[in-house]
């Protein structure tokens, strides 16, 4: 089966952040459309913090838990512990694996998947990050069964999660701050499925960077 | 954009450190947390502590209504974003005194989760932990709908009847009875009339053309429900009493408290034209202004705009209301 070895793998959350820091001005763009404009300045804080501190050279386990621990105790708003969770669910999920693979990372993803809806109750639908999230998860799940490749498998998952973050443009949000706009929220993309949507693209690029 | 800015990532540190600074006489910053403002007279042993947390930019609140007979501890957020579960957490433990603690704090989704989670951390310390989450906003969601509502300027009456009570030597459970009757006899509605920057954004997250406002607009840049021309002060005030007073079905000869607070850029004078329409409305409802509130109370940064909230009162609330309290944002 293929995989990359976990150790050295916490690079990869450093390339994670470095996409969400360099569209820090995009998502708060986005977000202030029906929110207040503040999701690129604290995700691009939250995922800048923990790049600086993590060890490139170690575990994907450990990455992900350094960038939990700042996202839930140093940037709080909704997304803190949202993605804190999903972090943290997915780092204990990996464990000491030893090589991330398409059977880790999906029980990984669907961890993630898990925690986030532990805390927030959100349903496909509700224009939220989980309308990236739980489609990428469904066609990673898919490719798998049908017998993809780990390299396609990550690029079905690409392509899901960003035509679940597109899905979002026509629909009213129905948690968080845009909720109360009602029908005033349609017609834009949904920032948490965006940001949503890059993390999980940078995680298959990653990837499949390293296994080649 | 002009503003009074040094590096927009500091701001929320530099406001708090600025604020403790002004008000050591009431309050002091946690020693372990630079997100926490206790208040000096808590803990106390033996009594129910207060805590609340929202994001900043709301000056004064939250942390205006930390002291005496009001809130014992404030967990501190970014710019109009919750605070950490930990920053909520190390505020639970500060309060405590030994009698439980209640968390009395808005309907926004943050703080919903980061209280949730830090009510489950704080499990293992033994600390007892009751909530009441406020939702006086009558134009956020309709009243069947009414667990859907976000807190407004509702909540400093929340927070000044749940301290008052705490202050009885009354039980966590009353504390919480007390509080979640003072916000379901809350009703609040915010009219904008120009939008506000985050400073690190730099730009306004929404626009007022000029001539028209926002009515039912929320107190973080939210967009209201409908945009209207605008109108004269007296005709708003009109509207807002409507909209708060259709909301609330009370009976004739209802004793009230009526806040009136600024949004932060409306200068004070517009909200005492506003009252004084209001006050004459609402008593040609047949209720009773027992006490009123008008100025900064629950701002939104530099937005133009007020809000209107009414409390009914008991015999229960009212002498909490008048019970004399020390902090600074009154």
């Amino acid at each position: 089966m293929q995989g990359i070895p976990n150790k050295g793998a916490g690079k990869i959350v450093a390339d994670i952040a470095e996409v969400i820091v360099s569209n820090k001005a995009y998502l708060s763009e986005i977000d202030g459309k029906i929110g207040d404009g503040d999701h690129g300045i604290n995700m691009a804080k939250g995922f800048g913090r923990a790049a600086e501190r993590l060890d490139p050279d170690g575990t994907l386990t450990e990455a992900m838990e350094i960038l939990s621990d700042v996202l839930m105790s140093e940037i709080g708003g909704s997304m803190g512990p949202l993605y804190g969770m999903m972090f943290s669910d997915m780092a204990e999920a990996l464990g000491d694996s030893e090589t991330i693979d398409a059977e880790s990372f999906t029980a990984m993803l669907q961890a993630g998947l898990d925690g986030i809806q532990g805390i927030g109750n959100a349903k496909v639908g509700d224009k939220t990050l989980m309308d990236a999230l739980s489609p990428a998860l469904d066609a990673l799940k898919a490719a798998n069964a049908g017998g993809k490749s780990f390299p396609e498998a990550l690029d079905a998952m690409k392509a899901a999660a960003a035509v679940g973050r597109d899905s979002t443009i026509d629909m009213v949000a129905k948690l968080g701050r845009s909720a109360r706009l009602g029908e005033r929220s349609r017609g834009v993309l949904d920032a948490g499925a965006t940001s949503c949507c890059m993390i999980l693209t940078a995680f298959a690029d990653s990837i499949t960077a390293r296994l080649d | 954009m002009q503003r009074f800015i040094n590096n927009p990532d500091d701001i929320v540190d530099e406001t708090v450190a600025g604020f403790v600074r002004t008000h050591n006489d009431v309050v002091r910053l946690h020693e372990g947390n630079n997100r926490v403002v206790v208040s000096n007279f808590a803990a106390e042993k033996g009594r129910v502590g207060i805590v609340t947390g929202g994001g900043s930019g709301h000056e004064p609140a939250f942390i205006g209504y930390t002291g005496k007979n009001m809130l014992d501890a404030v967990a501190v957020g970014e710019l109009f974003s919750s605070p950490t579960a930990k920053s909520f957490l190390d505020a639970i433990k500060a309060a405590d005194g030994g009698a439980g603690v209640a968390v009395l704090y808005g309907n926004y989704a943050g703080d919903n989760m980061n209280v949730k989670m830090a009510s489950k951390m704080i499990k293992k310390d033994g600390i007892e932990v009751a909530t009441v989450v406020a939702n006086d906003d009558v134009c956020s969601a309709s009243a069947e709908e009414r667990e859907k509502r976000r807190g407004v300027a509702g909540e400093i009456f929340m927070w000044k009847i749940g301290g008052a009570k705490a202050a009885t030597g009354a039980s966590l459970q009353e504390v919480i009875a007390s509080a979640q009757k003072a916000i379901d006899n809350c009703r609040s509605i915010g009219l904008g009339l120009g939008p506000c920057t985050l400073p690190a954004v730099g730009h306004p997250n929404f626009l007022i053309e000029p001539g028209k406002m926002e009515v039912g607009i929320g107190h973080h840049g939210e967009p209201g429900v409908r945009v209207e021309d605008l109108k004269s002060a007296n005709e708003i005030a009109d509207d807002m009493v409507k909209v708060v007073l259709d909301d609330h079905n009370l009976r004739a000869g209802t004793e009230v408290a009526v806040l009136v607070s600024g949004l932060g850029a409306t200068p004070i004078n517009e909200l005492y034209v506003l009252y004084d329409r209001m006050a004459t409305k609402i008593e040609e409802r047949g209720l009773k202004i027992h006490k009123a509130f008008v100025g900064n109370y629950f701002t939104s940064l530099e937005m133009v705009g007020a809000t209107l909230t009414v409390m009914a009162l008991d015999d229960e609330l009212k002498p909490l209301l008048d019970t004399e309290t020390n902090c600074p944002g009154f």
